[in-house]
């Protein structure tokens, strides 16, 4: 649920970054900290294990301009991707916009993101949200892995285990060099406000 | 969805009632939030500079963990939900389902003080936000 402040024309919005443990959703978050220092006004905010996996969440807020006169303030989070976090990945998504679901591309973790898909489907359910309706991207991460000889998932087989049905935007993505992060996330900005004003009209 | 649109004229008698009942009485900064993490509307007194993005994000974040260790142990909730520090104090208190008021306090007052008006504020705010 984004929040309308009609006196002071502010829209939050909330965007999570989704995907299996490992995947790169926190290193998705830190590059948009890097990159776009300057239009966030705070610190990117890490709930993390001393073995730096994701504890709760990642949350990095930012300032995208006006539209027709609104603020509109994005605010990014992350869940943990550990299997184990599931109870805290369904409280991140409370309220949730759009979601990234950032892939593993390497071959071995086919099947997690295939499991981590169907949870998240489970869990917005349990939220009345519909993984049809909510404003989706896919980001198939890691695909520089190639060049290093690690074997990959070809674009055809994540397509077609991921997004067969959905049939939502993707994007090929290395969120350690950069590539595609922006896009993915200039896609579900434009994506979730988007479904934002239809539902407000 | 229901999304949360809420009226000048609403945030206006909100903001009055937390000025009125909170700020007045020496509170450093109330910030009303619903439990997605996103801040209704923050009152300080001029003097602290808190990042109230991050600060809602953590305190929604915290407030539903809380809740679901509640649970956990067969209880409804835990209705007192209070930090203290050595300079500062947070003191959590539920409006309603949806929202959420952060008291943030230093060491002038009392937590028991606190609470009687909280009490107080939240009345008189599910009052405003019914009208909705």
């Amino acid at each position: 649920m984004s929040f309308i402040n009609l006196k002071d024309k502010i829209v939050q919005v909330k965007i999570v970054y989704y995907g299996p443990g490992r995947c790169g959703k926190t290193t998705n978050l830190e590059y948009i900290n890097k990159t776009y220092r300057k239009q966030i006004v705070s610190e990117m905010v890490s709930l993390k294990t001393h073995g730096d996996r994701t504890l709760f969440f990642d949350f990095l807020p930012f300032d995208m301009g006006k539209i027709k006169g609104y603020d509109i303030k994005i605010q990014l989070y992350t869940v943990p991707g550990q299997v184990k976090y599931n109870a805290t990945r369904k409280l991140v998504l409370r309220g949730v916009d759009g979601i990234v679901f950032v892939a593993d591309a390497m071959a071995k973790q086919r099947e997690k993101n295939i499991r981590s898909l169907n949870q998240l489907h489970e869990n917005l359910v349990s939220y009345k949200e519909s993984i049809f309706k909510i404003p989706l991207v896919m980001q198939y991460n890691k695909v520089d892995l190639k060049e290093h000889g690690i074997p990959t998932l070809p674009i055809e087989v994540l397509e077609k285990d991921l997004n067969s049905r959905l049939k939502v935007p993707y994007f090929e993505a290395s969120a350690i060099t950069g590539y595609n992060v922006a896009t993915t996330l200039k896609k579900i900005i434009s994506s979730t406000v988007i479904s934002i004003q239809k539902k407000l009209l | 969805m229901n999304y949360g649109i809420v009226s000048q004229e609403q945030l206006e008698q909100i903001d009055t009632i937390l000025t009125d009942k909170l700020i007045k009485l020496g509170v450093d900064c109330v910030i009303i939030i619903d439990m997605a993490g996103n801040i209704i509307t923050a009152k300080d007194n001029g003097e602290s500079k808190y990042d109230v993005y991050s600060f809602a994000a953590l305190a929604a974040g915290n407030f539903a963990t809380v809740d679901a260790m509640a649970k956990l142990v067969g209880e409804q909730e835990f209705s007192l939900l209070f930090h203290k520090g050595q300079d500062s104090n947070i003191h959590f208190s539920k409006i309603d389902d949806e929202l959420l008021l952060i008291s943030m306090f230093g060491k002038d007052i009392s937590l028991g003080f606190l609470r009687l008006n909280v009490v107080d504020v939240i009345d008189k705010i599910r009052l405003v936000w019914d009208r909705k």
